[in-house]
């Protein structure tokens, strides 16, 4: 044993000698040949389980290719790219036509994976799964509904007792991409809400209270009973939350899981031919969850320096190939098949002074 | 000749003194100044920043009570409320209970006790403010819970004690607050009242006082000054307090007398929305937010002075800045 774990780390040794050999110091570095790059980003923490994963994975496949990333949300991880300070971003969110034509150059977004919103609650009588529809969940956050027992939700529930119990209403008090899906979702079902409250990373709350972060809107569900709030689907799985179901455009209640986040996906693939920058909230798929998201990459389409925009490019490439693989474990959908084959486009669409960065490859 | 030498040598000494000393004036001058130039550049850089909102909202900012992101309407009142209210709450929870804990150091505990008793209140002090925020979260809050929903039976009448009892909201912030700010409040206290001069005590004793007739008059005297330095200390910590207060407040921007409404405060909302704010107006706004609590630091700061040099002008000689 002892001896299999000498020779192994004599053997990254060696490695470590050749690429370092391969620098700048020696001869002339072709693109074929291994070079120590490093990448930086910063953006979303949404994805970032998923995306710290990828890294360490990538690391180990491609040694030569290191890569770091700031959680530091998607506004500051669109700032530094706008700066220049990081080789990539990442948001929740797409860029809005006026934020794209405010950056220095053309950025290509590169969706990962899926992500959906699961709301939570703590009812300590019921023990199904409660069913919500827009309405209901949209009366709930704008205070309109105020107890259980509510005859509305009553008339979602037959069979379930609910209890005579006043609706404690969480939410998020940071701005973030998860808040951004939930009020997305809100104001696509509801013109009441599209018009007072509207969709954003922050919004002016109707009601209830405000926990930093998934863990303190879970904290309060938690803790009170008759609490009701949202938390990425990840969260809520790892935290064993009980989560409602919402009914989809199809009429059919759906519960929060990886499926049936892909299938809100699957739908739009049509759509994002054009342009990958769609809504998936209320998923007109029969079997899609009703509040997710895509969650992206950030690239310069003409990238400034050609090692780096290289590995750059071919670290997308996997993301959005093997990468794949790790997303559901980690509570993430992976993206449908018809969205692999347009990232592979804008991929092979990046370049260093007007040449492309990857070979032309089959999907 | 010796004596030519001596002078010439101590000559020389004091020359060799002069340029150290004056290396040294102009040294620690430069250290000094620095201070100002942060000061003078960090609220050069807030306005400027803040200038979208400052232009746009004009003088109204520091009172308006909307703040929506969305519709791209800001205003501060709600923050400033809940900072000065959590803060004032604070200082009447921790107050009391530093100058008891104080006293009781500096004059009456037994030795044995005074040294650990002390150190503990030291450590306090240490303990990171997430670490408060979790407790908060995790402990102090579904404590008050019940706590609350009783007072609010009993006592609904008054507007203290009105809305539901999430647990979440201003008294949770105020007892965290109080907490946190005990032990600054509790050591330099005691410090101050230990620097107080034997003789102060002896001549009160001599005089037929009895232990407390001794304090009241002229140990507290002595250490007024002190005291208020010590709050005011326990105050600027309070205003200032970022991760604990958001993680218990409830960061809901209302303007309730009640105990039990969730609120927001001026940290709060910086900390929570500046990572993910966009567009121009929002940012500004947190920027005139940030502006605003740097002007309420420097406003507090005054009244200190201001009361420090009042009450100096009262106490005995010594005491006086």
């Amino acid at each position: 044993m002892w001896r299999v774990s000498f020779l192994c780390s004599v053997a990254s040794l060696a490695t470590l000698a050749f690429v370092s050999g391969c620098g700048p110091g020696g001869g002339a570095p072709g693109p074929s040949e291994p070079m120590a790059v490093s990448l930086t980003g910063a953006g979303a923490s949404f994805p970032y389980p998923l995306y710290s994963k990828w890294f360490s994975e990538y690391h180990g496949a491609e040694p030569s290719v290191q890569i770091s990333y700031q959680s530091i949300g998607s506004g500051g991880g669109i700032q530094a790219l706008k700066t220049r300070i990081v080789d990539f971003g990442a948001s929740d969110a797409p860029l809005s036509d006026e934020e794209a034509s405010n950056m220095p150059g053309v950025v290509v977004h590169i969706p990962t994976v899926v992500g959906a919103v699961a709301v939570v609650h703590r009812l300590p009588a019921a023990k199904q799964a409660i069913r919500l529809d827009g309405p209901a969940l949209t009366a709930i956050y704008l205070g309109q509904i105020k107890r259980w027992n509510d005859p509305k939700l009553a008339v979602l529930n037959p069979g379930v007792k609910l209890p005579d119990l006043p609706i404690t209403v969480a939410h998020r008090s940071d701005g973030s991409g998860t808040t951004y899906l939930f009020t997305s979702y809100l104001a696509a079902v509801s013109p009441e809400w599209a018009k007072r409250v509207g969709a954003a990373k922050s919004v002016n709350w109707p009601t209830g209270v405000g926990g930093k972060g998934n863990e303190g809107v879970a904290g309060t569900v938690k803790q009170s009973p008759g609490a009701i709030g949202y938390v990425e689907l990840a969260y809520a799985q790892q935290n064993k939350l009980s989560t409602a179901r919402l009914r989809n455009t199809a009429g059919a209640f759906v519960e929060p899981t990886v499926p049936s986040t892909t299938a809100a996906a699957t739908g739009a693939v049509e759509r994002m031919k054009d342009d990958v920058r769609v809504s998936i909230v209320n998923s007109p798929a029969p079997g899609a969850y009703p509040i997710a998201g895509f969650t992206y990459l950030l690239v310069y389409r003409q990238q400034s320096d050609q090692t780096e925009g290289a590995a750059l490019a071919g670290f997308l490439q996997w993301a959005i190939r093997e990468g794949q693989a790790f997303a559901v474990p980690l509570g993430y959908a992976p993206l449908p098949e018809g969205v692999l084959a347009i990232n592979q486009k804008a991929i092979q669409g990046l370049t260093y002074q007007g040449e492309p960065l990857v070979a032309e490859q089959g999907p | 000749m010796s004596v030519g030498l001596r002078a010439e040598r101590s000559g020389r000494r004091l020359g060799r003194a002069n340029l150290s000393d004056r290396v040294f004036r102009w040294g620690t001058m430069l250290f000094a100044l620095a201070v100002i130039v942060v000061i003078v550049l960090l609220a050069y850089e807030l306005t400027r920043s803040a200038r979208p909102t400052l232009l746009h909202f004009g003088w109204a900012f520091p009172v308006r009570s909307v703040w929506d992101p969305v519709h791209h309407q800001f205003g501060a009142w709600p923050f400033l409320w809940g900072t000065l209210f959590s803060s004032l709450l604070a200082l009447l929870i921790a107050v009391p209970i530093s100058l008891g804990a104080a006293v009781f150091l500096a004059e009456l505990a037994p030795p044995w006790l005074r040294n650990p008793v002390s150190f503990l209140v030291e450590l306090l002090a240490a303990v990171p403010s997430v670490v408060y925020g979790l407790w908060g979260i995790f402990v102090l809050v579904p404590a008050l819970r019940p706590v609350e929903g009783w007072l609010g039976q009993r006592l609904g009448f008054l507007p203290l004690f009105q809305g539901p009892p999430y647990g979440l909201g201003m008294l949770a912030a105020g007892l965290i607050l109080a907490i946190m700010i005990l032990p600054i409040i509790t050591a330099v206290s005691r410090e101050v009242l230990l620097a107080v001069p034997r003789t102060q005590r002896e001549a009160a004793y001599a005089l037929g006082s009895t232990h407390w007739e001794a304090l009241r008059g002229p140990v507290f005297r002595y250490a007024r000054a002190g005291i208020i330095g010590a709050i005011i200390l326990g105050l600027g910590r309070a205003l200032g307090e970022t991760m604990a207060v958001t993680m218990v407040i409830g960061n809901t921007p209302t303007t309730s007398l009640s105990l039990f409404s969730p609120a927001y405060t001026m940290p709060s909302v910086l900390a929570n929305e500046f990572a993910e704010a966009t567009g121009n107006l929002h940012i500004s706004a947190l920027m005139e937010i940030a502006l605003l609590l740097f002007g309420v630091a420097v406003l507090i700061n005054a009244i200190a002075r201001l009361l420090l040099w009042s009450v100096g002008r009262g106490a005995p000689r010594g005491v006086r800045e």
